[in-house]
């Protein structure tokens, strides 16, 4: 019996130790990021100027086709792709090293280094849930130390299949750094229990969607932010404006606003499915342990509210006068939504699901 | 249009001629009217106002305006789920309450302006979803348009030159496309073909899924019924409402709703973590009831544990609650026995210390014979610790203490106003004293009796049973609001992954007697899928009519065309 008691405390004292050294490292990977972007700043780029003052011409796509006098070998047919209407012809940004080599090491080492901040911080999330002997996720503590590990392992994983997304690195990692100092600081609880109702296989379906949800609105919503900024760069240089010399320097690096917005609206969609999934999750859970599928409990009501807002910037997508900035303004929206729900109901608001404490 | 458009060409016109009707029907979004007022009369405005509500517009500012509306009711506490925090509401802020109750702020989602929101949009969600269904099978019953006369202009394009005839070009494309699954038909010189009408199928499933989802949840709002009872070790319950302690029920709920059945608790369980960091955590909790079906029905045993209730017809058995019950036998001085029952307590912590009142209404009388009400103030430690006199230690039984008050006189029972039977209402009795003149208080393990002084009588803990509470709920549609949502979740899926598009292939042979071939493709939104897809069946197909030399300066139909700027119909 002491035993067992021993080994717990000492695992919660592992799983600490782990947390702060996964700081530590995202720390110097925040900084291995910044270098990055210092890096980058030093090469000139301008291709965005370049492709929007210099409509005046409007050019013709290449096009290659077969020309060649009546030699042998014969190319195969290429795909000509073609922008959408009315939207920008507009190169995507080479990322935060702006194609300078010293830039682009700096911002090789960051991604190793969040690798392996990221392999730290899951095994002091392991080491958490088995010094408790449940899943991680019975107080706002251990949420937030298992929000982060999701969030920045669903940005690897995004690397890992060679998405174009080191350019959200940066922003990541320094909420992520945020969202642990709360973790450790303000929300620090030592182990304790789970009432009854909490015991269910559907809870942990629930509960484990709903932080991987969490995990990509986020991600989404970065890039929705920084499509907003680019977005209006763009609009300055399509009419004429000259952006200040940070801006330039820091926006021309990201990809094209309609990259971003691309990138925000397929991870948004692609989550969307899920989080409805996991309000039936919860509601097939809530119908098992309380008696009532739904109940207006104010998390339901606020996974409600989120749920709507994000069908809203769905819609809006597909509604002409509501397409690009008004779109995006939704998704961030629904995005605050989800935050409140997760901070702003367990603080401000009691209800059924405020039985872990804060 | 948004500030996001730049320069798009004045032609935009020309180009719309060019595609004909290529993008056209691959979707069945209502399209975007701007409302222009009618001059028409009533008939025009009706159908005026119709178009409104069933516009893709007003939807999202209807479901803007149901999430803006479900926040209330998130931050104001709500008479359905908390009537005593309703009340002190009121009580702290009168002027507030009498604000929030006309606006029905305690009710919102029974509220009369917040059922007009989401009437409003299952309104305008059948009449967006009828002529989209039938506009959609129209689509199914026609052929995808045929090729844009410049199909350079399209999103994806290619194009090659061969010696292989024109027919024999088409022919193969026809079949390639066939066996892609894409529907394809020959039009004029060119091979038009459209593939990913599950896109609009999981849509429409979806849409019509949501319709599903709240019917079932509102005809589950009315029906419903919700009860609550508690029952000792030994004890039974049968399904009528004069046995609930107490009753909740939808609008048209009626009693001829309620299952017959009857349940007797054989004996309640509950194991408990004995050590480590989750010590005194629940590890089962579990009811083994006996239970009977109609009014003849026979025995048969079975389980309840806290997610797993009891199903009978349409009516759930929950296990929701737990604690001790004391048996408590009272004799009078001459050693009659007036009172004999176990005594439900109420648990406080989740260690289950528990309070509550034992109430000897009738057939006691005192030491000179006058009939007199007893009352006992009770509190109870399942795991006393020697020293810790006020909290349970464990919620298991191990060391079982229960503590008696005594008070005698008039337990105020028949005054008519409703009493909690775990309080005593201390105003018309008496204190017992001790032979100290102190308030007659002494702690009781099972079997000893306290004896109450002058010749008073006599009181004895017997032994401890074990009660549990059951909630009883009927919610009808539950069912199809499940198949409701899965739909939904499916129906979402496919409208969201998979791609509507279109595929052209025209072969014709040129002015120097080769055959062109250009193939386009155009999905329903921008997506790098598309010229994916097309570059792939461009392989295909080259192979089967490869390239052919070609004189030099003879250029492609086209493609020299410098004013490219747009293309039209990829929309997002
Ligand atoms: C309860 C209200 C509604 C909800 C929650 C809802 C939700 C959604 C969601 C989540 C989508 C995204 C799926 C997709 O893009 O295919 C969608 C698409 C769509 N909805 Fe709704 N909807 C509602 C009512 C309506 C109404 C009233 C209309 C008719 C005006 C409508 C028309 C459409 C159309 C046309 C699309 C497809 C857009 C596209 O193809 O990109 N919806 N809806």
């Amino acid at each position: 019996m002491t035993l067992a008691a021993a080994t717990n405390e000492n695992l919660a004292n592992l799983s600490n130790t782990l947390i702060y050294s996964a700081m530590a490292v995202y720390t110097l990977a925040f900084f291995a990021y910044i270098t990055e972007w210092i890096f980058g700043g030093r090469s000139k780029i301008g291709r965005t100027a370049a492709a929007l003052t210099s409509r005046t011409e409007t050019k013709a796509p290449d096009v290659t086709v077969q020309k060649g006098g009546s030699t042998a070998v014969l190319e195969r047919p290429k795909v000509v792709v073609r922008a959408a209407a009315g939207a920008r012809d507009v190169p995507d940004g080479p990322g935060a090293h702006g194609g300078d080599a010293q830039g682009d090491l700096y911002g090789r080492v960051a991604v190793s280094l969040t690798v392996l901040a990221f392999l730290i911080e899951l095994g002091g999330v392991v080491a958490r849930a088995a010094s408790v002997e449940r899943a991680p996720w019975g107080n706002m503590y251990e949420f937030n130390i298992t929000f982060s590990t999701v969030a920045v392992g669903v940005y690897l994983t995004l690397l890992a299949l060679k998405k174009n997304v080191r350019w959200l690195g940066l922003f990541l990692i320094t909420t992520v750094l945020l969202d642990l100092g709360i973790a450790v600081t303000v929300l620090y609880t030592a182990s304790d229990q789970l009432v009854p109702a909490l015991h269910s296989y559907w809870l942990y379906i629930h509960v484990s969607t709903a932080i991987l949800c969490g995990a990509v609105f986020y991600v989404g919503a970065v890039s929705t932010i920084l499509y907003l900024f680019r977005d209006s760069y763009e609009n300055k240089l399509a009419s004429g404006g000259k952006p200040g010399q940070f801006a330039t320097s820091f926006l021309e690096r990201l990809p094209a606003s309609a990259s971003l917005d691309k990138f925000s609206y397929r991870v948004n969609a692609a989550v969307f499915p899920l989080w409805t999934f996991t309000i039936i999750a919860g509601a097939i859970w809530a119908g098992d342990a309380w008696g009532r599928y739904w109940g207006w409990d104010p998390k339901e009501t606020w996974a409600f509210i989120t749920w709507v807002a994000y069908a809203c910037y769905l819609h809006a997508r597909a509604t002409a006068g509501w397409k690009g900035r008004k779109a995006a303004y939704l998704a961030l929206l629904a995005f605050g939504c989800w935050l409140f729900n997760y901070y702003g109901v367990n603080i401000f608001v009691s209800g059924k699901h405020s039985y872990a404490g804060v | 249009m948004s500030k996001t458009t730049t320069g798009a060409p004045a032609d935009a016109t020309a180009d719309d001629q060019d595609l004909g009707t290529a993008g056209s029907q691959l979707s069945t979004a209502p399209k975007e009217e701007l409302p222009n007022l009618p001059s028409l009369g009533v008939i025009g405005w009706a159908r005026w106002f119709w178009r409104q509500l069933t516009s893709m517009r007003v939807a999202l500012l209807l479901l803007l305006l149901l999430s803006l509306g479900a926040i209330p009711g998130s931050l104001i506490p709500q008479s359905g789920t908390d009537e005593t925090k309703v009340a002190d509401f009121r009580s702290a802020n009168p002027t507030l309450g009498d604000v929030y109750d006309k606006l029905g702020l305690f009710h919102v989602y029974s509220s009369v302006w917040f059922s007009a929101i989401y009437i409003l949009l299952f309104v305008s969600l059948i009449g967006c979803i009828v002529p989209r269904t039938w506009q959609f099978v129209g689509q199914l019953r026609g052929r995808p348009p045929g090729a844009p006369r410049r199909m350079t202009r399209l999103p994806a394009y290619t194009t090659w030159r061969t010696e292989a005839e024109p027919e024999q070009v088409r022919e193969a494309a026809l079949a390639l496309l066939k066996k892609r699954r894409f529907r394809a038909h020959l039009a004029g010189d060119a091979v038009a073909a459209e593939k990913g009408y599950l896109r609009e199928v999981g849509n429409l499933a979806f849409h019509i899924a949501l319709i599903v989802l709240l019917t079932a949840f509102a005809w589950g709002q009315l029906f419903k019924m919700e009860g609550n009872k508690l029952v000792v070790e030994g004890d039974g319950f049968s399904n009528t409402i004069t046995q609930y302690d107490d009753f909740k029920s939808g609008n048209l709920f009626s009693q001829d709703d309620l299952d017959p059945f009857s349940f007797h608790l054989d004996d309640f369980t509950g194991t408990y973590e004995t050590s480590g960091p989750n010590k005194g955590t629940p590890r089962t909790y579990q009811a083994a009831l006996d239970y009977s079906v109609g009014a003849y029905g026979k025995d048969r045993k079975t389980i309840v544990k806290v997610n797993e209730p009891l199903e009978i017809g349409d009516s759930k058995v929950y296990l929701t609650a737990h604690g001790y019950a004391p048996v408590i036998t009272v004799r009078d001085g001459k050693g009659n026995v007036v009172y004999s029952q176990a005594v439900p307590l109420l648990p406080l912590d989740s260690n289950v210390t528990s309070s509550g009142a034992i109430k000897v209404m009738d057939g006691y009388r005192n030491a000179k014979g006058v009939r007199e009400q007893l009352g006992f103030q009770a509190f109870f430690l399942p795991s006393y610790v020697p020293g810790n006199e006020v909290a349970s230690q464990f919620p298991a039984l191990t060391n079982p203490v229960l503590n008696l008050e005594a008070y005698h006189g008039d337990l105020g029972v028949d005054s008519g106003i409703p009493q909690s039977v775990y309080q005593l209402d201390k105003s018309h009795l008496k204190e017992f004293k001790n032979s100290k003149g102190e308030q007659l208080r002494e702690n009781l393990k099972p079997g000893e009796t306290m004896q109450l002084p002058g010749g008073a009588g006599s009181v004895t803990y017997e032994a401890t049973k074990e009660w549990a509470n059951f909630q009883i709920t009927r919610q009808p549609g539950s069912g199809w609001a499940l198949g409701g949502a899965i739909t939904a979740i499916f129906g979402l899926a496919g409208s969201l992954f998979i791609q509507r598009r279109r595929v052209w292939v025209r072969a014709v042979k040129g002015d120097d007697g080769v055959t062109v071939v250009e193939m386009a493709g155009l999905g329903r939104s921008e997506s790098a899928k598309v010229p994916e897809e097309l570059g792939d069946l461009a392989g295909i197909l080259y192979d089967q009519a490869p390239g052919a030399p070609t004189d030099t300066g003879a250029e492609s139909d086209g493609v020299s065309d410098s004013d490219a700027a747009s293309a039209e119909g990829a929309e997002n």
